[in-house]
């Protein structure tokens, strides 16, 4: 007699698909995937047959033909001429420029802010929360259209400039003109000039290269590498005797003595905008667009950064500034030496994250005539091609890829930074 | 010898602090003008406090509230005041303000040709959005204060979404009562079907039967009984939407939707199914990579290329569905922030008083992740309204589309002010209650003890 028999034999039945939990993950998922491919065969079959029906297939010819139409503001040459693919890339640029500018000052704005609205004085932390709650709860794509109204409207015509008695007179002695269409800046000249290098001949993608700028990059590495060597000498020095020597006057040298020379080398000058006809001449034209734009997204942004900024230093316990008070470090060492590097742990990933809110921000360059890549490919080139589909597939695509890019090299920088923990 | 030595036996009185150290003196002290730098600090910040409101209060106050025309207003205020700097012209915002709030919507529907001002029924001006927005306050209220308002009024938050559009469209209100019914179809078959076909059985024929209803049969039916008992109320085109009331318009119904579309994306993103956490993030990351004027681009010329033939929807509405997509991806990380912050053992007392996965997320994992991500949802809500503002790009009529159009009027040409102050005040005056309201809400929720 045997009182055990075998466990009763696991016989696949088809209701163990979604009742064995063993199954049932894999039939979700295989739901799932089924579900998404109909759903996306149902679009693209949609689209294809839409498109057909209009008549333009789907291809990206048009990306060669004659752009015929301007960028006022530009970093390389462009003409009317030239393809809608260079016009692309052009806004591209634009795009990177303006993003990079914002970057820039939203993180000094807002690192000040954000310290500032710690402050113990109660007047100058009241007047930044105002500055942060002002700009925070009003829409972005309204301070765009007022900075772009503001200078339109009251800054002074060119022609304000003109005369024996003029009603408006340049700023910064005579160097600056802030005009209603935009403001003049002196530029870098240079009378020896050593040329420029033409890369990728006559195609959409041809850029210049100035050797000037080559050669000052090069310096200034040389200089910075020069400078760490007589650092790490330095600190070899105290480590060995105790006492560290004094370098600065060292360091400022190595930087700024080839720099110059270099400079007088080239022939540096500054060529100053001049008042000729109806307008300035010469100088670098910075747009009002430009202006409005950055300005508006630095303020904007910096509002977020001095939050996160502010949050990071609170996060760091009241413990850690009485300790390096009682080791006797002054309070603005304090900072330097013991919060702000351990704040810069939790700040670091939220100002990622504003930087990229920034860069995608700066595509409401449109509203105010910018233009950036959504300007052009997505603004004057969708509209002269009617080529909806390809551009906005294009315009998302470079920005997928900004953003990638961007969170991967900080994501880096987090990971270099981040808490060593055993 | 006497005893010299002295003992106190009684305490001495307490002394007054320094008048230097209390009171508004100390105050000062403290606060103010703690050291030289923090001093100078203070003149600085009083004389920027002062510099900008004696620019400010006169330029508010003494202003034009009544005028035609931009030049006009120069004129009273020359005659006034002896210049026209450093005073405001309100008289564009009185003249416009209807617009700015509703846009080109017909203040008495019925008749669409009636000026504005001048009643020709027997209800107010702008009834219908009016009573939308009053209905929307009777709605959340019930969800934002549930200590303090009755539960009743959930039927009000319950029936709102079909009632709005009913109200601010018009047409037969037997659509949209059509439409409500496909939920109560669903609910029916889970409810009676269930024991016949099984659990699973059930929760399909639930989603099944409204689709095929709505799809195919609820539109017919709704046209049959409206021909025999025809109710309803005159149509308002899209198009003649417009101002805060866009913005509000698309704002909640983009906030409403993504919250759950969010938890759904936060959970699948958390899932250990491979495939549809890869969806899940795929999405997610695509739509927080690209700016929202993109989707909006796909909402004004590709949304209706990707539907079959010939079907051409409405404009505010691919609007809207662009625009909760959007927010949906961003609600997703924010509820993925509070899901990762609770400690496994919640997770796994869930498993081990035997939940099965949806009650443990509805009983113990939900209810602690949403408190925890409650000030990310809300700073994402008031993000969601303020980037209502973005319509403008593609054509909508929001109050910065509609203060470009009152800008380029002659007579209004060169304003920008007033106007802009005007709509930043009233974005300024929801986003922060959105905020302060955040901050309650976490307050009430706070369990801990701090």
């Amino acid at each position: 007699m045997t009182t055990i028999s075998d466990p009763p034999k696991a016989q696949f039945r088809l209701s163990m698909l979604i009742y064995d939990t063993r199954y049932r993950s894999m039939t979700i998922q295989v739901v799932a995937l089924f579900g998404f491919m109909l759903l996306a065969a149902w679009l693209v079959n949609n689209t294809i047959q839409n498109l057909n029906d209009l008549g333009k297939p789907v291809e990206f010819g048009f990306l060669v033909e004659p752009s015929s139409y301007d960028i006022n503001q530009r970093l390389l040459e462009y003409d009317s001429r030239d393809s809608h693919l260079r016009a692309s890339l052009l806004g591209l640029l634009n795009t990177l420029v303006v993003a990079f500018l914002g970057c820039i000052t939203a993180t000094v704005i807002g690192v000040l802010v954000g310290v500032l609205r710690l402050s113990n004085n109660w007047i100058v932390a009241r007047i930044m929360t105002v500055y942060v709650e002002m700009f925070r709860n009003v829409p972005v794509l309204l301070w765009i259209v007022l900075a772009m109204a503001i200078l339109i409207e009251s800054l002074p015509a060119p022609r304000a400039f003109r005369g024996e008695n003029p009603e408006a007179t340049m700023n910064l002695f005579d160097t600056m003109a802030v005009t209603n269409r935009g403001i003049y800046v002196p530029e870098p000249l240079f009378s020896r000039s050593l040329g420029d290098i033409h890369f990728l001949g006559a195609s959409s993608l041809r850029f210049d290269v100035s050797l000037d700028l080559m050669a000052i990059l090069i310096v200034l590495g040389a200089s910075i590498f020069a400078m760490r060597r007589v650092r790490a000498r330095a600190d070899a020095v105290q480590e060995a005797t105790g006492d560290r020597p004094t370098i600065w006057y060292i360091q400022l040298g190595i930087l700024a003595v080839p720099m110059i020379a270099l400079l007088v080398a080239l022939g540096f000058h500054l060529g100053y905008p001049e008042l000729k006809g109806f307008n300035f001449k010469g100088g670098t034209h910075l747009r009002n667009s430009l202006i409005a734009l950055w300005l508006a997204l630095s303020l904007y942004t910096a509002a977020f950064i001095a939050e996160i900024v502010r949050a990071g230093i609170l996060a760091i316990s009241k413990g850690q500034t009485e300790a390096a008070a009682a080791l006797g470090l002054r309070q603005g060492r304090i900072m330097s030496l013991v919060i702000l590097p351990q704040a810069l742990r939790v700040i670091i990933p939220p100002l990622i994250s504003n930087y990229l809110n920034l860069t995608k921000n700066s595509s409401l360059a449109i509203a105010v005539g910018y233009m950036d890549i959504t300007g052009t490919l997505g603004g004057i080139t969708m509209n002269q091609t009617g080529r909806e589909l390809e551009c906005i597939l294009m315009l998302m695509l470079v920005y997928l890829s900004i953003s990638l890019s961007i969170s991967a090299v900080m994501n880096w920088y987090n990971d270099r930074v981040k808490l060593v923990e055993r | 010898m006497s005893d010299v030595s002295f003992v106190r036996t009684e305490m001495l009185p307490e002394q007054a602090p320094p008048a230097s150290s209390v009171g508004i003196i100390g105050w000062l002290r403290a606060n103010l003008f703690s050291n030289i730098t923090n001093s100078v600090l203070t003149l600085l910040s009083l004389f920027f406090v002062w510099y900008i409101l004696s620019g400010l209060i006169p330029w508010t106050f003494q202003s034009v509230w009544t005028a035609n025309s931009l030049t006009e207003c120069r004129e009273i205020m020359q005659e006034r005041w002896g210049s026209t700097h450093g005073h405001a012209c309100w008289a564009v915002i009185n003249e416009r303000w209807l617009q700015l709030l509703y846009g080109f919507y017909p203040p008495y529907p019925a008749t669409p040709d009636v000026i504005v001002g001048e009643s020709t029924g027997f209800l107010p001006a702008y009834f219908r959005p009016n009573l939308a927005m009053v209905l929307l306050l009777v709605a959340i209220a019930p969800v934002l204060f549930a200590e303090y308002v009755p539960r009743k009024l959930l039927i009000v938050t319950a029936s709102y979404p079909f009632l709005m559009p009913w109200l601010m469209w018009g047409g037969s209100i037997w659509g949209p009562i059509m439409v409500a019914a496909g939920l109560g179809i669903g609910y029916l078959a889970y409810r009676f079907l269930t024991p016949i076909v099984g659990g699973i059985g059930g929760v399909v024929a639930a989603i099944l039967l409204p689709v095929i209803w709505w799809l195919f049969l609820s539109g017919a039916v709704a046209g049959a009984i409206d021909s025999v008992i025809p109710i309803g109320i005159a149509e308002v085109e899209s198009r003649k939407f417009g101002g805060f009331m866009l913005s509000v318009l698309i704002g909640v119904v983009a906030i409403g939707v993504s919250l759950p579309i969010g938890i759904v994306l936060a959970l699948g993103r958390q899932s250990d199914l491979l495939i549809v956490k890869g969806l899940c993030v795929g999405f997610i990351e695509f739509i927080r990579g690209v700016p929202l004027i993109t989707l909006l681009f796909v909402a004004s010329t590709l949304l209706n290329i990707f539907m079959p033939p010939g079907t051409n929807f409405d404009i505010i509405l691919r609007v809207m569905i662009m625009v909760t997509l959007f927010s949906a991806a961003y609600m997703a990380e924010v509820i993925r922030g509070g899901l990762a912050a609770l400690p496994k053992g919640q997770y796994e007392g869930a498993d081990s008083l035997g939940l099965d996965y949806w009650q443990s997320q509805r009983l113990i994992i939900m209810p602690q992740a949403l408190k925890i991500s409650i000030p990310g949802i809300v700073s994402n809500f008031i993000g969601v309204f303020k980037d209502t503002t973005l319509v403008s790009i593609i054509g909508l009529l929001d109050p910065i589309g509609l203060s470009q159009g009152i800008r380029s009027n002659a007579a209004w040409n060169g304003i920008y002010w007033e106007l802009f102050a005007f709509i930043a005040l009233i974005f300024f005056i929801v986003c922060f209650g959105m905020s302060r309201y955040s901050m309650y809400l976490e307050r009430k929720l706070k369990t801990d003890h701090h």
